[in-house]
């Protein structure tokens, strides 16, 4: 594997600097992205800041209708809470079948959300509940957030602290998993609130997890799988490869909405 | 290069790697404790789970650095003179053929028993399937596997 200088952080204070001390530092969170990346040399970083040792990264709290998750609490944590399980079923089965138990014992959300892949799950749950992304510098809105196939609003240097979500009324996660990846095909997040119905796409845009707007107008007026059955999607802009053309994926953005719309009820 | 310490099948070890050595590296060419397989090296596979902390891992998608001060079990730790129920387990139901996926599918059973075991869940078969996802085995002997794993988890 490529090499590089590993430093471990043990505070978020400390990684900061490590960062800026390096000339192409990146954070390494739980490495079951970055690592693999490594190894086929599409990353060449000349330094590498462990934080999996800062504990105050870590961590599931709720509280005001909001639950706030560390940037380094692994899937597996998140999965298995039993408080969030009682508050927030949707997101413990989301994390619960991210990739398989030996990943998700160190894959962390905050990995995932700044690795921003097209294909990964947590960044539908975060885009469809319009959650809160704190860094070490600011709070950033998950509308303002996802810029792309792989792109953030993260600057250089900035440490995503913990995502804040705020907990539906109802919700579902429905995940078409492509099978020897088990990454999403197309994963489709429906969330209900008082205020209306935010519907979240993974896997399936060239462009990175996207909002399907006329669904959550649909859904926001009759929270049934039928308001969402006439509506079409459009194939242009979407992935297109062995596993599906984009027509395919097209339609399973719809099929899986109104799944995700019946399961969570 | 760094210099790593951690506790390995219950006995204090130490090692100056180079900073970008993986945990199944330093498992297998420092330690010499090559029950340890690295079978895809992209953590597909899982030949290489070993518990990190008590946690099944990937140790080809960890870095022998980051795991610096912990607890590492690997397949060669796990039994205590007598095998291991899970051990035994794949032995009286034939659950392998080549053996090359044993050692990872043998750590990623134990994980998985203990993890149902302390939530008070129930491991059934369908269970089993899906705890797997993550350790491929080629001679394709899964309903051996499962058997033996659905076995262990009886006795342990």
């Amino acid at each position: 594997m490529h090499n590089a200088n590993y430093h471990a952080a043990h505070t978020t204070a400390d990684a900061a600097s490590l960062l800026a001390s390096a000339e192409d530092g990146v954070l390494l969170a739980g490495g079951q992205t970055l690592l693999p990346t490594m190894k086929a040399r599409l990353a060449a970083p000349s330094d590498l800041v462990d934080i999996s040792r800062a504990e105050e990264l870590r961590g599931i709290s709720i509280a005001d209708g909001a639950v706030t998750i560390g940037a380094m609490t692994t899937h597996s944590e998140v999965a298995s809470n039993s408080d969030l399980q009682t508050a927030f079923p949707a997101l413990c089965s989301l994390a619960g079948r991210i990739g398989d138990p030996a990943v998700r014992h160190r894959g962390t959300i905050g990995g995932s959300l700044a690795n921003n892949d097209p294909a990964a799950c947590y960044p539908a749950a975060v885009l469809a509940t319009g959650a809160t992304i704190s860094t070490n510098t600011r709070d950033i809105a998950a509308d303002d957030y996802f810029q792309g196939m792989f792109t953030t609003a993260l600057k250089e240097g900035e440490i995503i602290t913990s995502v804040t979500l705020p907990i539906p009324q109802a919700a579902h996660y429905q995940k078409f998993a492509q099978p020897a990846s088990r990454f999403a095909l197309v994963g489709v997040f429906v969330a209900k609130y008082a205020d209306g119905v935010r519907v979240a796409v993974t896997g399936a845009s060239e462009d990175g997890v996207h909002r399907w707007t006329e669904a959550e107008v649909a859904l926001s007026d009759s929270f049934a799988a039928e308001a969402v059955a006439d509506l079409a999607v459009s194939a242009d802009g979407l992935i297109s490869d062995l596993h599906g053309d984009g027509a395919y994926r097209a339609n399973l953005v719809k099929v899986l909405t109104g799944r995700a719309v019946t399961a969570a009820g | 290069m760094s210099e790593i310490k951690m506790t390995v099948n219950g006995k204090p070890v130490r090692g100056d790697v180079k900073d970008n050595t993986l945990l199944v590296e330093f498992i297998r060419e420092h330690l010499r404790l090559t029950g340890t397989h690295v079978g895809c090296d992209t953590s597909q596979c899982g030949a290489c789970v070993v518990h990190v902390n008590g946690k099944a891992i990937k140790s080809c998608t960890m870095l022998a650095a980051s795991a610096d001060g912990a607890e590492v079990t690997t397949i060669e730790g796990v039994a205590n003179g007598d095998l291991h129920p899970m051990q035994k387990a794949f032995n009286d139901n034939h659950g392998l053929q080549c053996g090359f996926c044993t050692p990872g599918m043998i750590m990623s059973g134990i994980d998985m028993v203990q993890r149902y075991k302390s939530a008070g869940k129930t491991l059934d078969e369908a269970a089993i399937r899906h705890e797997l996802e993550g350790n491929i085995c080629r001679c394709t002997g899964y309903h051996n596997i499962v058997k033996s794993i659905a076995q262990a988890a009886g006795e342990m």
